[in-house]
């Protein structure tokens, strides 16, 4: 392999994002009442974590994933798998994977670089025939999820650390290595690359793209 | 502007300076210029459009039913057949011509005799080889509402020439061109070429062979050797254009395997119309009316910021008319066209210029309601306006070129992102075609300038490459001395290896240092509209 290419996840190749894939979660748990709970405490603190977004992406993650509290480890897994086949799977933009089997053929290593959560991650990636995948992991004690995420947490600059020391075990030169995110919050990672491309960029995202002359891409 | 004189010239096309000329108009860039040349400089005008056809549909169907060495189109129809037709990109005319298009009628009257004769299989391509995919909203103003509605998207759309699935081999010449062509046009019965011929360079075999291509089968012609054994891309012989004779070698072979009816037009140069009429005539021709609205739209445009100048010059569709149509075979198709296209262009000049003035138009063939970056802007000047001639060039070897522009650097970022890395990389590495021609590969296989030519608006990523090539001749004839006057941006000039000045004396002035002469002679290119100079050394 000549060099890699690393991919964010949410938004570049799904059209999905975390609070969708914790939305499916709350109305799967065992008991109504948990579901319905864990429901109205997700719309109604929607506004807020758009806030909490915009203040930083690692801020966002620390809040946001404190609502998978007491989720059982298996039932993650498990529903993991049943989430990918029913939700994301149809959510993949067509042209990504296209474009995937293209940078394959050209001879770069494929890897996914994203701060959603392993459980969907892991499916995806054996959907996407990538060679490495990195994730954020839950906590758990006694099998439940704490709500709380193992540290490092893939976020913002902690991204762009993953995908060059990523590099520098395998020997890539990350002047000709590629990455693709959508978000304002993956800058650092773009900017670690000598190729990086903005795919349906956000509008912050967009306007440094612009700056930079970084190639902008719209996929579906 | 001191309204001018009458002058009696017994050369229509032609004018010298005097005391009495008053200012001359160059374009300059989305501005214009009123630019006053030294006394005895020699200015060329194009000749005044001819009239168009006065019965058009009527031609385009005698053309069919009076093909050259050919059956008539209705002959070769039956019902059930495997048909494609295929038309010319977005790349002209220019600007894009007022509807209808001469293609929408076309095809309204091959699709109306398909239809009489039950052929329903029937797919539309637009033949863009490795130019940016046409818009929906785009190829609707050029094939009409009736045939867009009918057509789009499944049975009208854009050819991929990066389609794994898509391509095939036709066969290989003898000299060992690959000939490589969109698979649904060759495993058609029949192939209709639908064409539009701007300038002697299109039409022909250009039309099939390059326009439903691939990058491996463009490469034959399009390279820096093909290239640099052209004298003149507008003077078709293959004695003087080695790129005309790849592509014709290359097309005996399509016509030999495939069937392909070719339906070929071409237009007169009246270029502008309506309030901007004035563009089309000489000066010295203007009425006071000419002149204020001349001043006004100079004072508009001077005053606006150049993305508003873009959109106004983007609405210009020009009232061209159609001079000639003709069908059939390939090369006779052609040969009758030719000759009408070079009765509206080719105007006689004697003698050579030391120094030729050009105006730049916001127009090339790769920036429709786009942007003309400097790649573009480099490509116009040494590729398309220099090459403008048959004989000899306008310009003397080791002469200068003096043209306006405002040479800003700006790139659209959908159509051109490729153009970007060209302009910043390869041209920081050397402005010698030789030196860059090595990174081609490495353009061509950035699976992002492929998915953005294939499922976006970008040109394919090679087509810097070839835009840089194209201006070589002009490069080498030159020396590369070109002087842009009041760039916006002085880095572009730079950037292409050229020298800015400030005002035209300026540029004069550093003509007469580079040809080593206290008075050059000058001679002003006073286009658009398009001519092309038959120079007599």
């Amino acid at each position: 392999m000549k060099a890699a290419a690393f991919y964010d996840v949410d938004g570049t190749l799904i059209s999905t994002n975390v609070v969708h894939i914790y939305g499916w979660y709350a109305l799967n748990v065992p008991g109504l009442a948990d579901r319905l709970t864990r429901g109205a405490r997700l719309a109604a603190a929607l506004p807020f974590y758009a806030v909490a977004d915009r203040i930083g992406r690692k801020f966002f993650n620390d809040i946001f994933y404190r609502n998978y509290r007491g989720i059982p480890q298996d039932r993650l897994y498990v529903l993991g798998e049943e989430l990918f086949d029913r939700v994301v799977k149809k959510k993949v933009f067509q042209d990504m994977i296209e474009l995937m089997k293209r940078s394959r053929a050209e001879g770069y290593a494929q890897v996914l670089v994203t701060g959603a959560l392993d459980t969907i991650t892991a499916p995806l990636a054996r959907y996407l025939e990538v060679d490495h995948w990195f994730a954020n992991k839950l906590e758990f004690i006694d099998g439940e999820a704490t709500g709380e995420l193992v540290a490092p947490v893939l976020a913002g600059p902690q991204k762009a650390e993953t995908l060059r020391r990523f590099a520098l075990e395998h020997g890539y030169d990350l002047n000709h290595c590629r990455a693709y995110a959508d978000s304002a919050s993956d800058i650092p990672m773009l900017s670690a690359v000598g190729r990086p491309v903005a795919v349906n960029p956000d509008t912050t995202l967009k306007a440094t793209a612009h700056a930079h002359d970084w190639p902008v891409m719209w996929a579906k | 502007m001191a309204r001018p004189r009458p002058r009696i010239t017994r050369d229509p096309n032609i004018e010298f300076v005097d005391d009495k000329t008053g200012p001359l108009v160059a374009f300059h860039g989305t501005r214009f210029k009123e630019i006053s040349l030294p006394r005895g400089s020699r200015i060329i005008y194009p000749n005044p459009p001819m009239e168009p056809i006065g019965n058009l549909k009527a031609a385009i169907r005698y053309a069919l039913n009076h093909p050259e060495e050919s059956e008539p189109l209705f002959a070769k129809l039956r019902p059930g057949m495997k048909l494609t037709i295929a038309v010319d990109d977005i790349s002209l005319p220019l600007p894009p011509m007022q509807r209808p298009d001469v293609r929408e009628l076309l095809l309204t009257e091959v699709l109306s005799l398909c239809a009489d004769y039950g052929v329903d299989d029937i797919h539309i391509i637009v033949a863009i080889c490795l130019h940016r995919r046409m818009t929906g909203p785009e190829i609707k103003r050029m094939v009409g509402d009736k045939i867009y509605d009918a057509y789009y998207p499944d049975r009208l759309y854009n050819h991929d020439a990066e389609d794994p699935d898509g391509i095939v081999e036709v066969g290989i010449t003898p000299e060992g061109d690959h000939v490589r062509l969109n698979k649904r046009a060759v495993e058609s019965d029949l192939l209709i070429y639908v064409n539009l011929n701007l300038v002697p360079m299109n039409g022909g075999h250009k039309s099939v062979t390059v326009g439903l291509c691939d990058y491996l089968s463009v490469s034959a012609h399009h390279n820096t050797h093909a290239l640099h054994r052209c004298h003149s891309y507008f003077d078709p012989r293959p004695e003087s254009s080695h790129l005309q004779k790849v592509m014709d070698r290359m097309g005996r072979l399509v016509d030999e395997k495939l069937d392909v009816f070719h339906i070929e037009t071409t237009i007169n140069n009246r270029m502008f119309g309506g309030l901007v009429s004035h563009l089309n005539k000489p000066e010295r021709t203007w009425n006071d009316f000419d002149r204020l609205n001349f001043h006004t739209s100079k004072a508009a445009l001077d005053r606006m910021p150049e993305v508003a100048r873009r959109k106004i010059f983007d609405q210009i569709a020009a009232p061209y008319g159609v001079i000639a149509v003709h069908a059939g075979k390939t090369e006779p198709t052609h040969k009758r066209i030719l000759e009408k296209s070079f009765e509206q262009y080719a105007v006689p000049v004697k003698g050579q210029a030391d120094v030729v003035v050009m105006g730049v138009a916001p127009i090339t063939p790769y920036s429709v309601y786009s942007i003309m970056n400097p790649i573009l802007v480099q490509v116009m000047v040494l590729g398309y306006l220099f090459n403008m001639y048959r004989g000899v060039p306008l310009v003397k070897e080791g002469g200068v070129i003096i043209a306006f522009h405002t040479c800003r650097e700006e790139f659209h970022r959908e159509h051109h992102p490729s153009y970007v890395e060209f302009y910043h990389r390869m041209l920081a590495i050397s402005t010698n075609s030789y030196d860059i021609h090595q990174y081609e590969k490495e353009f061509v296989e950035n699976p992002d300038y492929i998915h953005m030519y294939r499922k976006g608006h970008a040109y394919h990523p090679v087509h810097p490459f070839y835009m840089w090539y194209w201006g070589d001749a002009g490069r080498k004839h030159v020396r590369n001395q070109v002087i842009i006057v009041d760039a916006d941006h002085p880095r572009v000039p730079q950037q292409l290896g050229w020298m800015n000045a400030r005002t035209l004396d300026e540029a004069l002035e550093m003509a007469s240092t580079l040809t080593g002469k206290s008075q050059p002679e000058v001679s002003m290119f006073h286009c658009p509209p398009i001519m092309i100079c038959d120079v007599e050394a």
